[in-house]
């Protein structure tokens, strides 16, 4: 069985009568066969063209704030005119796998694929980016952090879809980077990676940090203790000692094909100092 | 699943299909629409060798579902052409010989056109980031990214060598037209509709012994299904090996399977039975037994023996031994010993094994791509019990081969199938299991010790090394041998004792990989070179030149050379660009003292001997003219993208004393051209390229003789006649009035060439090769000492080929091999069970390649033709030594155990502190 609705309603009320595997991009979808032929029911939901693309609420309690539709591909996001808070959701756009990939798999899709090495939870995690769900039974909004459960583990239901993902205004603010580490240019799975994103007052210090890692625990982590540490110094090369590595105690990097555990804490930590120097640029 | 019809415009003509919705658009291309020029590599967008244009954008065709192609438009290589001409890029990609064996190059030239339609003039940058998706294992992507930096406005036209000419032209590869039209026929294009689909049903443990359950029942539980093939099911020899002594490897394992990956069965059924079948539920029941994976586990007393006749798991020893290494090590000022390993390295050529088989009588008739069509031959005769005449192969275009495709893989299924079925029978393998069951690089674990005087000279070198040769045979026995004859490096070794082992264990077997263990071994050697050095006082480059092999010096087999000993030319060659390149790292690395970021530089060289190892190693060339007054070339040198096909019509039009254009080319169908025998040992310039000019010589002489003219005749070929010119005297011979012979042809060139070699004795000394070709190769590179991560600045290499025959396909094996030998020293490893794909297992991108710069050095050969030598395996040697002794220079941290992944190089360096 396959369906590819023309409306969020129609793609609603056929989750919430059967049991369906969703399919935008497709990226995830057929790497994910291994070989054997699809088997049970696929709604593809490419055909929602109002699900795609980036805008501002233009009205309500949420005036103001950024959507990104759960169609938008990884190219929009390239593509799209976006404040600096955004520069870091950019850069990670551009290394997801390659121009081929960037072109149609979803940011939404790669939340719901939940790898722990998934190039858009990081960048996200420091927008403090919310998840719109929707089912028949109406609409839910999770912070990103509980939406991902874990290793290939996601918080949606299943009679639910991702509608969109919502980043308000107020954390659209100051700048941001994000840093992927692998052991090649492209087509790469990271072997660690951070994203920052700063906010600076009068002075130059820092009034709002948020620092993520992904690849380094089963789904990508902030590290609150490191970012409250931040607030009020001044970011340069001083702003170091902020950088402790206790403050990523919370990480559990395993040892694997891409790297040791050990490499991968350490390199966590370096990148991290090199993301938030790279909010200064 | 219900079938959809979808419409959408393809390559500007609107186009339909029936499919289920869910295929995916690679295969809607390929199967239901016959556009078969979008190659599917991996299945999983990690190759983008079916890159095609949705509405512009580039995408992965088998990570689209049909469903989605409904209403768009469109673009695959097929509809690149311009006003029915060949486009300006694919005219730049033929030109820059950006294809090798053009199994990318479909996916290439269809992201490079999205990206010049919206950037006609692009950076290298832009280049890379557009094409970054598409993975190529020939060419090292510098002679893509030149193709379409050049595209826009690209003027120019193929060179077309007068008679005499053709030798050293750059002319562009006679085979390049179909590999940019998408019309090259690689084995999964070949297949007919009709064919019965084959699956092999294969261990997933790595040893273990099994039971089938009710195949019948099976068969009859699954529409579709015509039948299942299995050991019992072989007339002739359940057994193959490259090297028929050693032949140890079942088509179908029985009742055990040594290895994660072996085939134990096979299903025959319609297209879309198979493509609905899951495997999983094939009645064959699985018990574990105890496996080991390393060399030290197999020698272990307890350890399961894989085949009952080879004690301790060992299957060949091979040794070299000269002077006295004792004495030698006495004498020493300096010494060194260390200790390297290497693990299994994946071929990793972009095509997987595809093809089909038909039975025509009593005939079997195979259609793959293949580096040994008489090979083939023979095994499948042994196989199905077949008089040799019996077996036709007929090669298909070859997707990159590198070694393995030296083995059969999967011909014996298709055969076996086609043969009972009386069907043609097809198999196409996927990523996962082209890289389970074929052969891998040999996991080395070497010890190597070398002793020099005060002056730099080596007194004594010692060298230990025990290979990984995996469940079966293969070439083990070959890497055995050859290692100790190449060990010592194109170095002046007096006294000398290499040993080696090939041990089998539970692993793929391991087989030929460009170099046959030699770049192994060239690691250990070439790196304890920058540790003498050092320890000597003596610059890295002054220091093999001091040691670098001249005429009449012994090498550690006794081999003396009267002429053609071209290391020393290769060092000399590149001091400038290593007095450049030490400057500058040096100079760098003073200006930024506090920064993280360390350059450096090292250099390393190669030898490496053409052809079978004192054996023989014949090929054969046909040249035939017909009675129409066509030339006809049987090149029975398989082209598996390095140019055999242009390189021997080059010499063979030469030895005729015609243009290369005009010479009609036949491949190497066993039914219609002589054995030119493999594609290995980088035999073909050399040994084909022999009996080429051998032949065309021949054919030369015959219709000089016939005509009554000197040699100083020039011949043209016209139709149904010969003209000949000699002087002011033009004469035409009328070919009409000759009788043809058994192959139709009035005159013919028919001449074999074996090169001559000696055995060597029980302390391998002897002449082990006729021809040996020499290289150097300088890597400059930055490592980010903090994260261990290593920039490829720029690579300057040195290679004597003898003559160069075409330079553009030189380059082209250059960068390749060096491309091959960046991956195995940064990225490469494979391990059974877990980097089974293109995404774990990682090669080089585009984006992962240094600036290339080669120097094509020519000291002639006393033997090869017009003095050329072979290339194809000796560029990848250096590369790997060269990045280790760079990093090194960078850092001074040494990493041994390859890959040399970031983790690793940032060990490396923190314990150099400790």
């Amino acid at each position: 069985m396959y369906a590819r609705p023309r409306t969020v309603d129609a793609a609603l009320s056929l989750l919430a009568e059967d049991r369906w595997r969703v399919l935008a991009g497709g990226t995830d979808f057929y790497p994910a066969l291994g070989g054997r032929a699809v088997a049970g029911p696929v709604l593809d939901i490419s055909a929602l063209k109002d699900l795609r693309g980036i805008r501002r609420e233009e009205d309500g309690p949420r005036l103001g704030d950024w959507r990104i539709g759960a169609l938008t591909t990884w190219r929009d996001v390239v593509c799209a005119n976006l404040p600096p808070a955004f520069d870091a959701l950019k850069q990670a756009a551009r290394e997801v796998g390659s121009v081929q990939i960037q072109n149609r798999a979803t940011v939404a899709g790669n939340l719901c694929n939940a790898s722990p090495a998934a190039d858009g939870v990081p960048p996200l995690l420091i927008l403090d980016a919310e998840i719109e769900t929707a089912s028949s039974r109406g609409k839910r909004r999770l912070a990103l952090a509980d939406f991902i459960l874990g290793n290939r583990a996601t918080a949606l239901r299943p009679d639910e879809m991702v509608t969109g993902i919502l980043v308000t205004a107020k954390s659209a603010r100051g700048r941001s980077k994000f840093i992927k580490l692998g052991s090649r240019r492209y087509l790469v799975i990271a072997i660690a990676m951070v994203a920052a994103r700063i906010e600076t007052g009068a002075g130059g210090s820092v009034t709002g940090a948020r620092v993520s890692v992904g690849a380094c625990s089963v789904a990508a982590r902030r590290l609150r203790d490191l970012e409250r540490a931040l607030i009020g110094k001044h970011l340069d090369e001083s702003s170091i000692e902020a950088v402790l590595p206790a403050r990523f105690d919370l990480l559990t990097p395993l040892d694997d094909v891409r790297a040791t555990a050990e490499y991968r804490a350490e390199a966590a930590r370096e990148l991290v100092l090199r993301a938030l120097l790279g909010c200064l640029a | 699943m219900s079938g959809l019809k979808v419409s959408f415009e393809l390559n500007g003509a609107p186009v339909s299909a029936v499919v289920a919705p869910s295929d995916r658009l690679s295969s809607m291309l390929r199967d239901n629409l016959g556009q078969t020029g979008t190659k599917a590599g991996c299945d999983a967008g990690d190759c983008g060798a079916c890159t095609v244009l949705i509405d512009g954008q580039a995408c992965c065709s088998c990570l689209v579902p049909a469903a989605q192609a409904e209403g768009t438009e469109v673009t695959t290589v097929e509809g690149l052409k311009e006003n029915g001409a060949l486009s300006r890029l694919q005219e730049s990609f033929l030109h820059f010989g950006a294809a090798q064996c053009g199994i990318c190059t479909p996916g290439m030239l269809v992201s490079a056109a999205a990206l010049l339609r919206r950037n006609p003039n692009p950076t290298r940058r832009e280049i890379a980031d557009a094409l970054g998706g598409v993975l190529c294992r020939c060419t090292g992507y510098g002679k893509i990214a030149d193709a379409v930096a050049r595209a826009s406005g690209f003027e120019g036209s193929d060179a077309s060598p007068p008679a005499g000419a053709g030798v050293g032209a750059r002319i562009r590869r006679l085979d390049g037209g179909p590999k940019v039209t998408g019309t090259e026929a690689f084995g999964a294009d070949l297949i007919p509709q009709d064919a019965v689909m084959v699956r092999v049903v294969r261990s997933p443990h790595h040893h273990a012994a099994f039971a089938f359950g009710d195949l019948a029942g099976f068969v009859e539980r699954h529409p579709g299904i015509l039948a299942v093939f299995t050991a019992a099911d072989i007339a002739g020899r359940n057994c193959f090996g490259v090297i028929p002594p050693f032949a140890d490897q079942p088509v179908f394992a029985e009742k055990r399977a040594r290895y994660r990956g072996e085939a134990v069965a096979a299903v025959a059924g319609e297209r879309e039975a198979m493509k609905a079948l899951d495997l999983d539920t094939f009645p064959v029941a699985w018990d574990p037994l105890p496996h080991v994976l390393t060399p030290a586990q197999a020698r272990a007393g307890d350890a399961p023996r894989l085949h009952h006749d080879r004690h301790g798991n060992i299957l060949v020893r091979g040794r070299v031994e000269r002077g006295d290494v004792a004495a030698g090590f006495a004498q020493a000022a300096h010494m060194v010993e260390g200790q390297f390993s290497t693990p299994f390295v994946e071929h990793a050529y972009i095509e997987p094994e595809a093809g089909f088989a038909r039975r025509a009588g009593d005939r079997i008739e195979i259609f793959t791509p293949t580096q040994a069509p008489y090979m083939d031959r023979d095994a499948i005769a042994e196989i199905m019990a077949l008089d040799r005449a019996r077996v036709r192969i007929v090669p298909s275009a070859c997707g990159g081969g590198f070694g393995s495709k030296l083995d059969i893989s999967l011909q014996p299924y298709i055969a076996i199938a086609a043969w009972h079925l009386n069907r043609p029978a097809a198999l196409i393998y996927s990523r996962q299991e082209s890289m389970q069951s074929t052969t891998k690089r040999h996991p080395s674990e070497i010890t190597a010790k070398i002793g020099c005087d005060e002056s730099g000279k080596i007194t004594a070198f010692d060298f230990d090394g025990v290979f990984n040769t995996g469940a079966y045979a293969s070439w083990g026995p070959t890497v055995a041998n050859r290692v100790p004859v190449h060990a010592s490096g194109p170095y002046f070794t007096p006294n000398y004792a290499a040993r080696s082992v090939a041990v089998h264990t539970n692993g793929p077997p391991s087989g030929a990989f460009r170099g046959f263990g030699v770049p192994q071994a060239a690691i250990a050697q070439e790196c304890l070179y920058d540790e003498l050095a050092a320890m000597a006082g003596i610059d890295r480059l002054e220091f093999r030149l001091r040691n670098a092999l001249s005429n009449g010096q012994a090498s550690v087999t006794g081999q003396v050379f009267a002429k053609g000993m071209g290391i020393a030319a290769c060092l000399e060659a590149l001091k400038p660009a290593w007095e450049r390149a030490v400057g500058e790292t040096r100079g760098f690395n003073r200006q930024t003292k506090d920064s993280g970021l360390r350059r450096g530089a090292g250099i390393a060289s190669c030898w490496y001997g053409c052809g079978n190892t004192s054996l023989p190693n014949p090929s054969t060339i046909r040249i035939g003219v017909t009675p129409d007054g066509r030339v006809v070339l049987h090149q029975g040198a398989m082209d598996i993208g390095q140019g055999a096909t242009t390189v021997i019509a080059q010499i063979a039009a030469d030895a005729l004393g015609v243009p290369v254009h005009a010479l009609d080319l036949l491949g190497g169908d066993t039914d219609l051209t002589p054995d030119a025998g493999k594609t290995s040992a980088s035999r073909q310039t050399y040994v084909s390229g022999s009996a080429a000019k051998l032949s065309g010589e021949a054919l030369r002489q015959k219709i000089l003789r016939h005509a009554n003219v000197s040699d100083s005749a020039h011949i043209v070929f016209k139709p149904g006649h010969i003209e000949l010119t000699e002087g002011t005297v033009v004469s035409a011979m009328d070919l009409s009035r000759l009788v043809p012979d058994e192959f139709g042809y009035v005159f013919r060139g028919e001449e074999t060439y074996d090169p001559p070699t000696e055995p060597l004795d029980e302390n391998g000394q002897g002449i082990p090769y006729a021809v040996f070709g020499y290289g150097a190769q300088i890597m400059e590179l930055s490592v980010d000492t903090a994260l261990g991560t290593v920039t490829l600045d720029r690579l300057s290499t040195a290679h004597d080929v003898g003559r160069a025959i075409n330079p553009v396909l030189i380059e082209g094996q250059i960068e390749g091999g060096a491309a091959q030998g960046i991956g195995m020293a940064l990225m490469e490893e494979y391990i059974p069970g877990r980097t089974e794909n293109l995404h774990d297992y990682l090669i080089p991108t585009f984006g992962d390649m240094p600036v290339v710069e080669n120097i094509i050095v020519e000291v002639a050969d006393a033997e090869g033709p017009y003095g050329a030598k072979g290339l194809g395996e000796h560029v990848l040697i250096p590369t790997a030594p060269a990045i280790l002794n760079a990093i090194h220079d960078a850092t001074g941290a040494w990493v041994r155990d390859l890959p040399a992944t970031p983790d690793k190089i940032r060990a490396a360096i923190k314990a150099l502190g400790e």
